[in-house]
């Protein structure tokens, strides 16, 4: 090696060090001013429904998403919906059962595929989101969606919740209560739920308890035949 | 062509009291230290609020200190605990003044946390 060419890599590895330097202490910075850490795939956040029990009649879940996330419920078409409850009935059986069906949080989300701004997106714990600043109302991902998880907002909204911002013009859906979980707590469903039926926790995680029953107990995913791998799980259907 | 200098000056002062008195009268709410320097304030909040809301919606880092719901709970008006709803609001004297249009309470709330909880949310 040349002597030239020494001086040469003394070069680089001195400028790369100043550069490091002087990146470094701003990323440290701003990490330390920030306090909370970015949410991480390490976490994937999901949902047992247990049907068994789930009251056919009972509504507390949507009521409470409703207050929760300033919805109107559902007392017109055009009304935004987070959650529904659904009965349904196997015809060759008769078995009954009831059940809230809202955004599945899938892994491979379709509305997030179908999305021309980039709007609807997935967060690294797995909530799927819509970004209200890109969208544009176009709609693409409630048609993608199979779940009929998504709503348009069609007249102005007032009096918001200030942590659930929501307006006119644009789309969106169950945010498995995004405010609740960065501050330490459960979805507004799953802690409204008097019967216990709704399960939340860290799918991720195999000592947390939702982890537990989907190893002890049958569950299955909505449409898992489109393999999108859903964080919403169903017993007992 | 004497009265020109004493008419020019004239219309200076008028110009300059009438640019004073339609300066904008500001509702600051409860005030007090922002977490910036004012001057700062005045001519960065747009990007610190567009910098936090990348942050808050993508990575859920929810900084108290420059989100907007932070904002809102200094300077919403102690007498209707909005920063919107008159023309003298905190963020609506001076954006009417400036003439630059704010659509964030389209989606936002536009009052403090303590209000729309008084309010029985919907």
């Amino acid at each position: 090696m040349s002597e030239m060419d020494i001086k040469r890599r003394n070069f680089l590895k001195t400028s790369l060090g100043t550069a490091a330097l002087s990146i470094a202490p701003g990323i440290l910075l701003f990490d330390v001013a920030h306090g909370t850490a970015a949410v991480s795939a390490a976490v994937r956040w999901g949902m047992l429904i247990d049907t068994a029990n789930c009251r056919e009649g009972c509504n507390d879940c949507v009521t409470a998403c409703n207050r929760e996330n300033g919805l109107r419920g559902a007392n017109s078409t055009t009304n935004a919906q987070w959650i529904r409850k659904i009965d349904i009935k196997e015809v060759s059986t008769g078995r009954q059962v009831s059940l809230p069906m809202m955004c599945q949080h899938c892994a491979h989300p379709p509305c997030v595929d179908v999305c021309p701004t980039g709007a609807s997106f997935k967060r690294a714990d797995g909530i799927v989101l819509v970004d209200r600043h890109r969208c544009i109302g176009c709609r693409y991902c409630m048609m993608a969606c199979p779940y009929k998880a998504r709503s348009f907002v069609h007249e102005a909204v007032t009096d918001q919740n200030p942590d659930v911002p929501r307006g006119k013009g644009t789309v969106e859906s169950c945010s498995l209560c995004v405010h609740r979980i960065d501050a330490g707590l459960k979805p507004a469903c799953a802690e409204s739920c008097t019967n216990k039926a709704i399960l939340f926790g860290d799918l991720n995680d195999p000592a947390s308890e939702i982890s537990k029953k989907i190893r002890s107990v049958a569950s299955v995913q909505v449409r898992a035949d489109l393999g999108l791998d859903t964080g919403v799980r169903y017993q007992g259907l | 062509m004497q009265r020109r200098p004493s008419l020019l000056l004239g219309l200076c002062l008028t110009l300059a009291s009438a640019a004073l008195s339609a300066a904008p009268q500001i509702d600051i709410g409860k005030g007090g230290q922002c977490v910036e320097e004012t001057s700062w304030m005045r001519k960065n909040h747009m990007n610190v609020l567009k910098h936090q809301r990348d942050e808050v919606v993508y990575k859920g880092v929810r900084d108290a200190k420059h989100s907007l719901k932070t904002c809102i709970e200094c300077h919403a008006s102690v007498k209707d605990d909005s920063v919107s709803a008159r023309a003298d609001s905190f963020c609506v004297a001076c954006h009417a003044y400036q003439a630059v249009k704010i659509d964030c309470f389209e989606c936002h709330a536009n009052k403090r946390k303590s209000a729309w909880v008084s309010g029985g949310g919907q």
